[in-house]
């Protein structure tokens, strides 16, 4: 797991619930967490990959990412958190440097 | 972690983040980034209602939620009724119910919930004058049960229930207007969106929240799934929607139209241009793709119309 | 405790559903007109116009599903929710009425029994409510307008006890437009019978913000429906006490769900629900001088069913005419059918007959009461019944 996320320490305490017991379930079908702990990821084909050299840092990528996925890095680039990217590659198509592209991901 | 200080003014929609990665979406899903637009714009003092559809499964399994914000589902036709029912709750209880630091109570329903089982609650919802926004995530069809037409649905599509064939089976009507539906209330507040245009709607939002009484923002939303368009276009489709004047973005605000598309000036694309990416509509013939230009450029000038005459 | 002295009022049953709902200080009303239930919602109405009550939200809907759409919205927000109906109105409900019991929300409900078209009718009949037998509801039958006010206030607190919805059934004209005294409870005491809702949840918890009703996995739902069946039992406990506590402070007691009389010299007795029990008590008591062994069972609450008092009624009688003012088609008399399924399994079981009565508002009289009680002693002389089911209003 990389916390080169978004959501930051919310992620690094997301966790999958599974309740054993009827003692454990709320009374109400209501929420117990978030769906951080649902890593996406692994529904990639296709990954995108950022040339920093071509970014100018204009978060086109970050503003239309639906997942969303793309974080901005201390630097001001934009990384990817390939925890959560699913590879639709929208990024790459919006990007207006082509500084996004789509590789096959080798798994 | 989150954004750096320095980059987030020169973000140009807001940078916190309310909409959680992990759900469910599929890849390059429109409502699933009209959401993140939402609660980008009203942040978690709002309570959501979300009906039979799609966002169901996006705004995450039991025991999970999605939203950083109160989320109620509930039954298909019935998100005008629950949102009433919420509004009327709050206020009963003393809480401030919209403008600027109020809580807002906001529906999300797909096109189907909207236009087709949920159109009486709509009807309803908007009549009896609640504080309280609905949006219509528009993908054209009934997505989440695998692809039905639904009122929605445009000329010429293909879907699940509209096959094409041999006997050239395609959604024959046009595209219900649910805005002009809407506008019949005398809304206070009627806008359409794009998932293309992420400022807009959420100025859009933003205005609906200040303006009291019901808003309804028809938000065009790709589907890759189920227009049979590549995952990474649904930017590029959503553009070329509004660019083509097949959905034009616009506003209604007490009484008055005003059209917001990027630019007016400009003759509006030819419609094969929205068309191009999309397989939903390659059984089209040529004589079908000229129905369609007809009612665009009809409903085109027809909203001109409008905003010169009640601008 | 203040002391108590009712303030007695002549009002007509929906009057007082009323002031019932005004005195557990309801805080959102959505309801949508249908006949015979109309003026319960025109009195809430008047409430308001008049600055009679305070803070309450008056949503006119489009339609009933919508709302009880409104009402669960309003209640899983944190409010006190209430609303009424009647037959086509509750059947549109019918999916809402699952939603409102899944989501575990307390809403409270009048229904007032009427028949289900076609032919349209406007009359008494109970198949409307009891056709929403499965939805997770309980249900109160009340005998006479006295039994609607207290049913509602009671309701409501079994209802927040439990975290499930109430519905309170009276009879189309019988009660809904016949005027009664009815005694009614000072604010003050209701307030201190009813304290403020405490909900399971609310919608209102912006910092710790919660989905309610999300998709759940076979591998989760089978539980959430078996804590929805758990809050049933728990309610036939809670009921007991709170009909308990209703009497000792007013005077009218509640703690049987089976209100019963002469059960221990009767011969038989009749069983039924609703105002026709009324009719019933009326003929025992003048039968009983006539040197009838009878006694009365009127079943108040059919959900949750009252499965030990029934059983308890069956091992002391001989036999029991079961009065349906409702049919199940295919089938029998439903309260007939339930009670059935409950003696199967009773040491003794009694004889018993169903006599189909009063569908869509015919008259229900002491003299039906006579002829049945007639016919029944022939059953019981004979062992058994001459035909289970008997549609004794018939015209042959």
């Amino acid at each position: 797991m990389s916390l080169n996320t978004l959501f930051g320490e919310k992620k690094e305490a997301a966790v999958k619930i599974s309740l054993e017991s009827i003692g454990e379930y709320p009374e109400a079908p209501i929420s117990l967490g978030t769906t951080l702990s649902n890593f996406t990821g692994d529904w990639r084909t296709f990954i995108p990959v950022v040339d920093d050299n071509k970014c100018v840092k204009c978060y086109i990528c970050w503003k239309f990412c639906p997942e969303p996925a793309i974080y901005i890095r201390e630097d001001g680039y934009v990384g990817i958190d390939y925890d959560y990217c699913k590879g639709c590659g929208i990024c790459a198509n919006e990007c207006p440097t082509d500084a996004i592209t789509m590789e096959k991901e080798e798994k | 972690m989150g954004i750096p200080e320095n980059v987030k003014k020169r973000l140009s929609i807001p940078a916190d983040e309310y909409f959680y990665a992990g759900h469910t979406a599929c890849q390059g899903c429109g409502a699933s980034l009209g959401l993140r637009y939402v609660l980008k714009a009203y942040g978690k003092k709002t309570i959501f209602t979300i009906p039979a559809c799609c966002s169901t499964i996006i705004a995450g399994a039991w025991p999970y939620n999605t939203l950083e914000a109160n989320l109620f589902h509930t039954a298909f036709e019935t998100t005008g009724a629950v949102m009433g029912g919420i509004e009327a709750a709050l206020k009963a209880m003393g809480y401030k119910v919209k403008g600027e630091d109020g809580v807002m109570v906001v529906g999300w329903a797909g096109d189907g919930g909207t236009a087709d089982i949920g159109l009486q609650a709509l009807s309803g919802f908007l009549e009896r004058g609640h504080d309280a926004v609905y949006i219509m995530y528009d993908n054209e069809a009934y997505m989440n049960t695998g692809i039905q037409r639904s009122g929605s649905t445009p000329y010429g599509a293909w879907t699940t229930n509209t096959p094409g064939g041999k006997k050239h089976f395609l959604e024959k009507r046009h595209k219900k207007k649910v805005i002009d539906i809407v506008i019949a209330h005398e809304v206070p507040y009627a806008a359409t969106a794009s998932i293309a245009f992420p400022e807009d709607f959420i100025r859009k939002l933003k205005k609906a929240r200040k303006i009291p009484g019901p808003s309804f923002i028809q938000l065009f939303s790709p589907c890759p799934t189920g227009w049979r368009s590549p995952t990474d276009k649904s930017i590029e489709i959503a553009r070329l929607a509004v660019q083509t004047a097949y959905f034009p973005l616009f506003e209604y605000e007490n009484g008055k139209y005003k059209i917001n598309m990027p630019s007016t000036k400009k003759e509006p694309k030819p419609i094969e241009e929205f068309l191009k990416y999309q397989g939903r509509f390659k059984y089209m013939m040529k004589e079908d793709i000229e129905i369609l230009q007809q009612w665009v450029n009809h409903e085109w000038e027809k909203l001109k119309k409008l905003a010169e005459v009640f601008g | 405790m203040t002391e108590y002295k009712p303030i007695r009022k002549v009002v007509s049953g929906n009057y007082a559903a009323a002031y019932a709902a005004k005195h557990a200080r309801v805080q959102v009303v959505a309801a949508y007109p249908i006949t015979p239930q109309t003026s319960i919602i025109e009195k809430i109405a008047e409430f308001i116009a008049n600055g009679e009550v305070e803070n309450l939200q008056y949503v006119p809907v489009e339609s009933e599903h919508s709302a009880m759409a409104a009402c669960i919205g309003a209640s899983a927000t944190g409010a006190r929710a209430f609303t009424a109906t009647s037959a086509q109105g509750l059947a549109l409900m019918h999916e809402m009425l699952h939603w409102a019991a899944g989501a575990r929300l307390p809403i409270v409900m009048v229904d007032v029994n009427r028949a289900m078209a076609p032919p349209w009718s406007v009359w008494d009949d109970q198949t409307d409510s009891l056709a929403q037998r499965d939805t997770g509801w309980m249900q109160f039958y009340a005998e006479n307008n006295q039994e609607v006010y207290d049913g509602v206030i009671m309701a409501f607190k079994v209802a927040e006890t439990v975290n499930v919805p109430a519905m309170i059934v009276e009879s189309a004209f019988i009660l809904s437009h016949t005027y009664d005294v009815v005694e009614m409870i000072p604010q003050e005491l209701v307030d201190e019978f009813l304290p403020p809702r405490k909900p399971l949840y609310t919608l209102t918890d912006f910092d710790n913000p919660i989905s309610v009703g999300a998709l759940a996995t076979p591998n989760d739902y089978y539980e959430f429906r078996y804590k929805l069946a758990k809050a049933h039992e728990e309610a036939v406990k809670v009921i007991k006490d709170v009909g308990n506590e209703f009497g000792e402070m007013f005077g009218r007691d509640y703690s049987e769900m089976i209100e019963k009389e002469h059960i221990d010299d009767a011969d038989f007795v009749f069983m039924g629900m609703g105002s026709l029990m009324g009719t019933v008590k009326e003929a025992v008591e003048l039968l009983r001088k006539e040197g009838y062994k009878i006694g009365y069972a009127k079943v108040r609450w059919f959900r949750p069913f009252p499965k030990e008092e029934l059983r308890e009624i069956a091992s002391k009688v001989n036999g029991i005419a079961v009065l349906d003012r409702n049919f199940s088609f295919g089938q029998e008399g439903i309260l007939f059918n339930e009670a059935k399924g409950v003696l199967y399994s009773a040491k003794s079981k009694p004889v018993m007959k169903n006599y189909i009565v009063g569908l869509g508002g015919r008259d229900f009289t002491v003299d039906d009461v006579r002829k049945i009680a007639e016919d029944m002693k022939k059953v019981i002389e004979k062992g058994e019944p001459d035909v289970e089911v008997d549609w004794y209003h018939l015209k042959r």
